[in-house]
C-alpha cells in the first residue's frame, strides 16, 4: 500500500506539521513500509472471530454522578505560557 | 423554477447531571470564575484517564426513548480529532459509528398552517431522528479584537470550565421542509427534554444548541442539493428568522445560476442576516477511532425496558390526559403544555380549585399577556398557583369582580402580594349588598327620568345606560349581574 506525496501533505496538514520537499519523499517511503507492515495482519485467517474496538475482555467501567475537587486556577493556569483574567492565552485562531 | 426547502437540524444538550462526563469536576460553573472547573482529567494533562459518568448514559438512553430511537445493545466512545483550542487534549470524546441510539421520530403538529399544495388548515409532519449521541462539552473561547469576534481577533483567551460537560447531540433526518416546521419541531423537543428531567435547556446559558443544515433542490427532485451549516441561533424566534433569510439568501443564488458554497454561516441577529464564518478552509478529516482510554459499554435489553419504565409522562400523553381529566380543548391543553413548568403550575392550581376551565382562561389569557409583557417564564413570575388560586376564590364568592380582578392581578404580578392583601389594602370589594345597590338604583332612577320613559316606551337600550350610571357611582365596584336583576325589577 503506497502512500503518496499528496497524502503525507494531507497528514502533515491535519497534523500541523511543515515539511521539507526532502522530508515528504521520506515519508511517503516510511508511512508505506509501516502501512505494509502492519497488513500482515490481514494474512490471518479471522473467520468466525467479532470485530473488537477494544484489547480488553472488560466493559461498563462507569463512575457514579458525584462532585469532586477541583483544581485552583491557580493550579490550571500553572502550565499555561501566557494567561490572562484567569484565562489561557493563546495566539490568534485565523 | 421552484424549489423545495430541505432542512436537517443538529441539536446540543448539555445534561444536568452534578458532575462532568469522564470526571468528578462540578458542572454548576454558571457565572463563575474562569478555570475553576477543571481537574487533570478534563485539562488533558498525560497519564490522567476517563471514567463514564453512569448517570448521563442513562439520560442519553431516556431521550433515546423518548424519541422513540432503538437504544444500542453495544456502544462505546471514539476520538474525534482536530486542531482548535476550545480542547485542551486536541481531541473530542465522541460517538461514531456506534451511537446509543439510532433511528426514532417525533411527530409536530401544525395547527392552521396549510401543507404546500395542499390547501388543508393543519398538518402533521413527521421528522425523523438519525441518531442520538454522547459526547464532551469544549471549552469556552473569548476572541480579544476589535470585533470580539474570531476573524480579525488579536488573540483569543480560553476558560476549560465547560470542556468536558456531558454534550447530547440529536440529529435529524432532512425531513423539515419549512422555518416554522423548525421552529415547532426544536420547541416540542425541547418540551420533551425538559419533561425527562435530564436538561435545563436554557437556550440563553447555552444548555440548549441548536445547527441547521439547509438546502435547496428543483421540485421533484431526489438529490439534495449544497447545503449551508448555520450555527448561532440561540432563541426560537432566532431558528426561524434565521432559516428564512437563509432559504432566501440560497434561492437567489440559483435563481441567478450562481452555485451555492458549502459552508458554515453565523446567524446575525441583530443585522437580520447570516455570515460567512470565513475561517480558513478547514479539512474536515477527524479520523475517528475507538477511544482506547474507555472501555465499550453494553446495554442489556433489561437495562433498557427498566429505563422505559422510569420515563415520566411526555407532553403529548400530558395533552391528552389534560383534555380528557380536565376537559379542557385541544387548543388549549396544546398551550398548557408547551412546557414542562407551565403544566405544572396548571397542575398545581387544578389540584386546590376544580373549575380548570377557568384556570386555564386565566393563565392564557391575562397571566399570559403579563408574562409576555414582561419577558418572563410563568415560573419566574412572582404569582404563584396559591395566589391565582386565591383569586379566582374572591370572584366565586362575589368579593370581587372580573374587571376588580385583572387589576388585581396586576397588582399581585407587581408585588407578588397575596389577593386577599391587596382586596384589603386597597378597601376594594364588590358591593353585592342588595339593600345597597338598591339604593343606588332609586337614585339614578330618579335622576334619569328620560332614560326610564324611553325603557318604558320598548328601547332595551335605555336598561344599559341605566347599568352604567350605578356602575359609575359605585366606581365599578357593583357586582353587574345583582344591578341587572335590581334595576329590571324595579322598572316592571
Amino acid at each position: 500500500m503506497a502512500i503518496s506525496k499528496k497524502e503525507v501533505e494531507h497528514v502533515a496538514l491535519l497534523a500541523r506539521l511543515s515539511l521539507s520537499e526532502g522530508e515528504k519523499e521520506k515519508f511517503s517511503k516510511q508511512l508505506s513500509q509501516i502501512l505494509e507492515h502492519a497488513g500482515k495482519i490481514a494474512e490471518l485467517n479471522t473467520e468466525g472471530v467479532e470485530p473488537t474496538s477494544h484489547a480488553l475482555p472488560i466493559k461498563n467501567v462507569f463512575r457514579e454522578d458525584e462532585e469532586k475537587t477541583c483544581l485552583s486556577q491557580k493550579e490550571a493556569l500553572s502550565n499555561a505560557p501566557a494567561k490572562e483574567d484567569g484565562m489561557i492565552k493563546i495566539p490568534k485562531i485565523v | 423554477m421552484n424549489y423545495e426547502v430541505v432542512i436537517g437540524l443538529e441539536i446540543h444538550v448539555e445534561l444536568d447531571t452534578v458532575s462532568k462526563m469522564f470526571c468528578g469536576c462540578s458542572t454548576k460553573f454558571f457565572g463563575e470564575k474562569p478555570n475553576t472547573f477543571t481537574c487533570p482529567v478534563c485539562l488533558g494533562m498525560p497519564g490522567s484517564l476517563p471514567v463514564a459518568n453512569e448517570k448521563a448514559i442513562e439520560c442519553t438512553a431516556k431521550i433515546g426513548l423518548a424519541l422513540n430511537s432503538k437504544i444500542a445493545s453495544f456502544t462505546k466512545f471514539d476520538r474525534k480529532n482536530y486542531f482548535y483550542p476550545d480542547m485542551p487534549k486536541d481531541y473530542q470524546i465522541s460517538q461514531y459509528d456506534l451511537p446509543i441510539c439510532e433511528g426514532g421520530y417525533v411527530d409536530i403538529e401544525m395547527e392552521g398552517l396549510a401543507l404546500e399544495g395542499s390547501g388543508s388548515r393543519g398538518y402533521t409532519r413527521r421528522v425523523g431522528i438519525t441518531r442520538v449521541h454522547l459526547e464532551e462539552d469544549t471549552g469556552k473561547l473569548t476572541h480579544i479584537g476589535e470585533s470580539g469576534r474570531i476573524g480579525g481577533a488579536d488573540y483569543s483567551l480560553v476558560d476549560f470550565n465547560r470542556a468536558g460537560v456531558p454534550l447530547v447531540e440529536i440529529v435529524t433526518e432532512p425531513d423539515i421542509r419549512t422555518p416554522d416546521e423548525a421552529k415547532i419541531f426544536v420547541q416540542k423537543l425541547k418540551n420533551i427534554i425538559e419533561h425527562l428531567g435530564v436538561s435545563d435547556c436554557d437556550m440563553e446559558e447555552g444548555s440548549f444548541r441548536c445547527d441547521a443544515n439547509i438546502s435547496l433542490r428543483p421540485m421533484g427532485s431526489k438529490e439534495l442539493g449544497t447545503k449551508s451549516e448555520v450555527k448561532n441561533m440561540n432563541s426560537f424566534r432566532a431558528i426561524q428568522r434565521a432559516l428564512v433569510y437563509e432559504i432566501e439568501r440560497q434561492r437567489e443564488l440559483l435563481r441567478a445560476d450562481e452555485r451555492v458554497i458549502q459552508e458554515t454561516r453565523h446567524w446575525d441577529a441583530a443585522n437580520n442576516v447570516t455570515m460567512s464564518l470565513r475561517s480558513k478552509e478547514e479539512a474536515h478529516d477527524y479520523r475517528y477511532f475507538p477511544e482506547p482510554d474507555l472501555v465499550p459499554m453494553e446495554l442489556s435489553g433489561e437495562w433498557i425496558e427498566d429505563l422505559k419504565n422510569t420515563l415520566p409522562e411526555l407532553p403529548d400523553a400530558r395533552k391528552k390526559r389534560f383534555v380528557e381529566a380536565y376537559g379542557l380543548s385541544v387548543y388549549d391543553a396544546e398551550l398548557l403544555t408547551s412546557s414542562k413548568t407551565m403544566g405544572d403550575y396548571f397542575e398545581e392550581c387544578a389540584r386546590a380549585y376544580n373549575d380548570a376551565k377557568k384556570i386555564s382562561n386565566w393563565i392564557m389569557g391575562e397571566f399570559s399577556m403579563h408574562l409576555n409583557a414582561t419577558n418572563l417564564k410563568i415560573e419566574e413570575s412572582a404569582v404563584t398557583p396559591k395566589h391565582l388560586v386565591q383569586l379566582l376564590r374572591l370572584i366565586d364568592k362575589g368579593q370581587i369582580s372580573g374587571k376588580m380582578a385583572k387589576d388585581v392581578f396586576k397588582e399581585m404580578f407587581e408585588s407578588g402580594k397575596l389577593p386577599k392583601i391587596i382586596v384589603e389594602e386597597r378597601g376594594l370589594s364588590q358591593i353585592s349588598d342588595e339593600d345597597a345597590i338598591e339604593k343606588i338604583v332609586d337614585m339614578v332612577l330618579e335622576e334619569n327620568k328620560k332614560a326610564v320613559e324611553e325603557y318604558g316606551s320598548g328601547k332595551d337600550r335605555a336598561l344599559g345606560f341605566l347599568v352604567g350610571q350605578v356602575m359609575r357611582l359605585t366606581k365599578g365596584s357593583a357586582n353587574p349581574q345583582l344591578v341587572n336583576e335590581i334595576l329590571r325589577k324595579k322598572l316592571t
